[in-house]
């Protein structure tokens, strides 16, 4: 099989993080549970992991790094936690459902009020909508770093900026980028920073977390066990703990480690590079064939995706046929971006994602390139 | 009976701040270990660094200086 849906989670993960998680399971026992060399040793790499997340994002207290499943947790602990009665929010066109359901939600609760930055027939935001959609009770704008649908990148920098200015929070969603592209919380100024291991951190599925710029307050939306202060009724105020409540996965935590090694050891501008390639020579391909239609911006800095339509043709049906005929696996349909899909007029047809990983081939590719074109004459 | 003796024990908001200090002190050879939280200062859970009594300005002053957290010093008889 020819695995090109790294955006959904990365298949192939190097053999340290496998190895790191056999150990774990081998060895470690409950993080924050005792002071026995097994608890001990659980908690030792899960603080080791903070502390290599917070280098990684520029996130200026280890102790701010707080471990979750995967980015939708991140995401509704952050959005349900931050805002009050009467605040208003900014999001984008671009966004995935882990981001929208948690605001529609808190917009149908009447809660917070929301606007959306638009995007245009090529996916690109409309940068000065960011700022002319800010009122008086603003409290954030949240945003994907990338749209998981067409690849295109959003400037961070830009938005962050426009954020500082105004004083309000800005809150990324970093599930197709973490990992994948050099994040800075400082220099990008952002507040709250929500990621997940198991796609470009080519880390296991299960683990992800967010990290919190100091003096942010996100109130706890599940309270519980915390190894700590056991006679309190209230969940321990300090972060970590305050949003942490419950066993971590400490297994999935040690095959994170691994994977944030591995990920220094080859450097994350080494990946992007090769990942960048991967997807130009795609898109080279594939975009001068008659009958396709490729989606997003290319003119921008992007993610190795490339996002595509044969004719008017059922996305599923050619996915189905790429994967039965030629063993490649992408995936069509509507990839949880609604609003996207309507700004690029695919609602109805959905759209086939070509992702690619450190691990995929230039040879891969070319075959890829050669199923389209076939699937395109057809 | 065990002999009790005088000893410091360091106690922390999270279990994130003990990891801190014990890798902080590793680092920096201070002495202590990593041991459950003694019921003579809260009868709840947790860890919390065990040293010598005469220990206590040396490990605070480097833990001031590198920026550690920590909730209360105690020199208990255990």
């Amino acid at each position: 099989m020819i695995y090109l849906d790294n955006a959904a989670t990365t298949l192939q993960k190097p053999q340290c993080v496998i190895d790191a998680v056999v150990r774990a399971m081998n060895s470690m026992g409950n993080a924050s549970r005792g002071a026995h060399s097994s608890s001990l040793s659980a908690s030792r790499v899960v603080y080791d992991t903070r502390c290599k997340i917070a280098k990684l994002f520029g996130c200026s207290r280890a102790d701010h790094v707080v471990f979750t499943c995967n980015s939708t947790e991140a995401l509704n602990i952050a959005l349900g936690g931050l805002f009050v009665s009467g605040d208003h929010v900014i999001t984008t066109d671009l966004e995935h459902n882990s981001v929208l359901r948690p605001l529609y939600r808190l917009e149908k609760e009447g809660i917070i009020s929301l606007n959306f930055v638009p995007a245009d027939v090529k996916g690109r935001p409309d940068y000065s909508a960011f700022e002319t959609l800010i009122r008086r009770n603003t409290k954030a704008i949240v945003c994907t770093h990338a749209s998981n649908l067409t690849g295109n990148m959003i400037d961070l920098e830009r938005v962050g900026r426009i954020a500082r200015d105004h004083g309000i929070l800005l809150v990324v969603d970093a599930s197709q980028t973490a990992g994948a592209v050099p994040i800075d919380m400082e220099r990008m100024n952002i507040d709250v920073l929500c990621f997940t291991g198991h796609k470009g951190l080519m880390a296991p599925q299960g683990t992800g977390g967010l990290c919190i710029r100091e003096g942010v307050e996100i109130r706890p939306f599940k309270v519980g066990g915390s190894g700590v202060h056991s006679y309190d009724k209230e969940q321990p105020s300090a972060y970590p703990t305050r949003l942490e409540a419950g066993t971590l996965n400490s297994h999935g935590i040690a095959g994170l480690s691994a994977a944030l090694d591995y990920l220094n050891e080859v450097g994350i501008e080494t990946i992007r590079s090769k990942e960048t390639m991967l997807m130009q020579r795609f898109y080279e391909g594939v975009s001068r064939l008659d009958g396709i239609t490729v989606y997003g911006d290319f003119d921008f800095e992007r993610t190795a995706v490339v996002t595509l339509n044969i004719g008017d043709e059922d996305s599923a049906i050619i996915s189905d046929v790429l994967y039965e005929d030629y063993g490649i696996a992408t995936r069509p349909g509507a990839h949880c971006a609604p609003r996207m899909h309507e700004a690029l007029g695919t609602t109805e047809q959905g759209a086939v994602r070509f992702s690619f990983s450190w691990f995929n081939t230039e040879e891969e590719v070319d075959e890829a390139i050669r199923a389209v074109a076939e699937l395109a004459e057809s | 009976m065990r002999q009790k003796k005088s000893t410091l024990i360091i106690t922390f908001a999270t279990t994130t701040q003990a990891m801190a200090v014990e890798k902080f002190c590793q680092d920096h050879e201070l002495p202590g270990r990593i041991i459950p939280v003694p019921r003579e200062i809260t009868a709840g859970c947790g860890l919390s660094w065990k040293a010598a009594p005469e220990d206590r300005e040396r490990l605070a002053d480097a833990l001031r200086d590198g920026g550690l957290g920590w909730e209360e010093m105690h020199i208990i008889e255990i």
